[in-house]
């Protein structure tokens, strides 16, 4: 479903991403680990379009959208939910969830996938109209996540959702997404951490300063020794 | 108290520092007078204001300590249908009961009150800054000075084709600052604010120069009139103050139409969410480079209607109209009346035009009174005199918050 061939980004001269390729096919979750400043978040903000690689391509079933701006990827079924969830901290839940829907005009359509954020995350529904800002992490990232999926994504790209939360929401949380792959949106899921990652995860790819190192079957990389030493943390 | 009493003493030396100039001292090498009434006068004045602020001050640390709140705020009280009703009424009556001077003041108070508006969608919805919006006011001016003195196009003709005009400037503006955030911005546009005024000033084969364009028209009324030569146009100028008075209303009131739709509108959500956050407006799939443009060029129609009709009713234009200090002026009330607030704006725009003119005397303190009065907003009510809803949210957040927890 969506190729990515050799892409090299840069920030100006920073040279972030030197030739990164992977693969995600229909109904997988994949899975991105690396450690600070590989280049995760530069590899999905490209893909999203926020970003525009200087060589190499992004292909979407098939076409190619490395150069589309950003809000026509979104209207392909690419969301992403950005690291540090980035929700609009002044507006209210339902606000921001409605903003997700921002391109689409079936309203019964956004209507009910409304219902099915909140049903997925009850709690967002109790705070509807509190403000985005006065959520705690676990339920503003919960709240990022019901965003992206206003948009009604195909495939949904999540940059560390486990960031700065405590074990048990990250538990609720990394069930939550693989309900949503159940559901039939396919994944691709950043993470430092790397054990939670691995264990959700189809196919699993490594990243280290800009450039893939490893990639294959979750559960081979889970049991890959370099891999258990420099993400896993054993000796 | 000993605290207190320390603090006023030091806001007294303060503000005696910073109103010197008022107290009509006389310095030189070998005079030294003072005018002691008016030192007293205005010290008084001061002490009295700092009083009320203490007094407030103490009245809101007091409801803070757990006491009910009295009630909501003035934009609450006031039912919204009702308020704008009797403003539309007392609007509408307003000339006959007003001589000319004071119909002049009212016209320049609904001029500034679709600038503020204007303005208001660039910095208050979209978030972004402009130090050079009275630019767009000026082409608005200038577009139907050339027009009706050269080609007589009337001025009913000229105010669409002067929006257009003036959205192409905004365009034009907007376009090199779509990728600028902040202070470069804020140079940008102070920078092609200049450059307008300093075109019209320069450019003489066109504009005048500094002369400026006399002879302008005013708004032409036209009717069918039955001659010898068959059934023909006739139509009379309209320049007295009345007259012009309702046409600037018009323009006020669709202006403020237009703002509140946009508000309320997908694409007022698309700039708040540029405001808030670009990336994640972005990712939502708002196209952020054509929405600034938007908010942008939308403004500067607002301006550009306002022009038009400003160089319709005075006759005359001239670059020294188009300064800086207005733009300033504009943004004031934006600020003042509370970002995207709309009664806010109008009430600001009335207090901004008109409180100097009852202070006549004290025009040339009036820069400092406007300092002192944005200063003493930005401290004590940042949200503005009739805040926005959204942006009392955003100031008063954790209050908010609290009450909303409290009524649940
Ligand atoms: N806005 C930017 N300007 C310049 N350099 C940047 C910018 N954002 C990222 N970089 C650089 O690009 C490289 C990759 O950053 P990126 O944010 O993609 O890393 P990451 O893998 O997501 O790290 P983390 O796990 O800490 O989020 C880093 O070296 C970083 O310093
Ligand atoms: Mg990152």
């Amino acid at each position: 479903m969506l190729k990515v061939e050799e892409i090299h980004t840069y920030y100006d001269h920073i040279h972030a991403l030197k030739g990164v390729s992977l693969e995600i096919r229909e109904g997988e979750i994949v899975c991105l680990i690396g450690s600070n400043g590989a280049g995760k978040s530069t590899t999905l903000m490209t893909i999203s379009g926020v970003l525009h690689p200087a060589r190499g391509r992004v292909l979407f079933d098939g076409q190619d959208i490395a150069h589309r701006p950003a809000d026509r990827i979104v209207g392909l079924g690419i969301c992403q939910v950005p690291e540090g969830r980035r929700i609009l901290p002044r507006l209210s839940v339902a606000d921001n969830l409605e903003m997700g829907a921002f391109l689409r005009r079936d309203r019964e359509g956004i209507r009910q996938d409304l219902e099915k954020v909140y049903e997925l995350f009850p709690v967002l529904a109790e705070r509807r109209r509190q403000q985005g800002g006065t959520l705690s992490g676990g339920e503003q990232q919960m709240l990022a996540i019901g965003r992206a999926l206003m948009g009604r994504p195909r495939l949904l790209l999540l940059d560390e959702p486990s960031l700065g939360l405590a074990p048990i929401v990250v538990e609720k949380i990394f069930g939550i997404i693989q309900q949503i792959n159940r559901d039939g949106t396919t994944i691709l899921l950043v993470e430092q951490n790397a054990n939670l990652a691995l264990g959700v995860s189809d196919r699993a790819y490594v990243l280290e300063t800009g450039r893939v190192t490893l990639s294959g079957p979750s559960r081979e990389l889970a049991h890959d020794e370099r891999v258990r030493k420099a993400y896993l943390g054993e000796q | 108290m000993r605290k207190e009493l320390v603090k006023f003493a030091v806001v007294m030396l303060w503000a005696f520092g910073l109103l010197f100039p008022m107290l009509g001292a006389q310095i030189g090498f070998e005079t030294f007078t003072f005018e002691w009434s008016r030192l007293v006068r205005v010290m008084g004045f001061v002490a009295v204001a700092y009083g009320a602020l203490a007094a407030q001050r103490a009245v809101s640390a007091h409801r803070k300590r757990g006491h009910r709140d009295p009630g909501p705020g003035l934009a609450e009280r006031v039912p919204p249908l009702w308020g704008w009703g009797i403003l539309a009424a007392v609007a509408l009556a307003f000339p006959w009961f007003a001589d000319n001077y004071a119909r002049d003041v009212a016209i320049n108070v609904l001029i500034y009150v679709a600038l503020g508006l204007g303005l208001n969608i660039v910095v208050g919805l979209a978030g972004l800054l402009d130090l050079g919006y009275i630019a767009f006011y000026a082409v608005g001016a200038y577009t139907y000075a050339l027009l009706n003195t050269h080609f007589g196009v009337p001025f009913w003709l000229a105010l669409p084709i002067g929006c257009v005009i003036s959205a192409g400037a905004g365009a034009f503006i907007g376009y090199p600052t779509l990728k600028m955030r902040g202070d470069y911005l804020a140079i940008v546009t102070l920078g092609f604010g200049e450059i307008i005024r300093i075109v019209l000033n320069n450019w003489d084969r066109v504009t005048e120069g500094p002369n400026g364009i006399l002879g302008i028209k005013a708004p032409g009324l036209y009717y069918p009139k039955l001659t010898e030569a068959g059934l023909t146009l006739g139509h009379v100028y309209l320049k007295n103050l009345t007259c012009l008075y309702y046409i600037a209303l018009v323009i006020a009131v669709v202006t403020i139409i237009g703002v509140y739709r946009l508000d309320h509108s997908r694409v007022g959500r698309a700039w708040v969410s540029i405001r808030e956050d670009e990336t994640a407006a972005e990712l939502t799939g708002i196209d952020t480079l054509r929405m600034k443009l938007l908010a942008y060029m939308l403004g500067a129609i607002f301006a550009g209607l306002a022009g038009a009709f400003y160089a319709a009713k005075v006759r005359y234009v001239n670059p020294s109209s188009f300064v800086f200090l207005e733009s300033a002026l504009v943004l004031c009330i934006v600020v003042l009346g509370g970002m995207g607030s709309i009664p806010g704006i109008i009430l600001a725009a009335a207090a901004i035009i008109v409180l100097p003119e009852v202070f006549r005397d004290l025009e040339l303190y009036r820069m400092l009174a406007f300092g002192g009065a944005m200063t003493l907003m930005m401290v004590y009510r940042p949200e503005g005199l009739i805040p926005a809803r959204r942006r009392r949210l955003e100031l008063h957040a954790r209050e908010a918050f609290a009450e909303e927890e409290g009524n649940a």
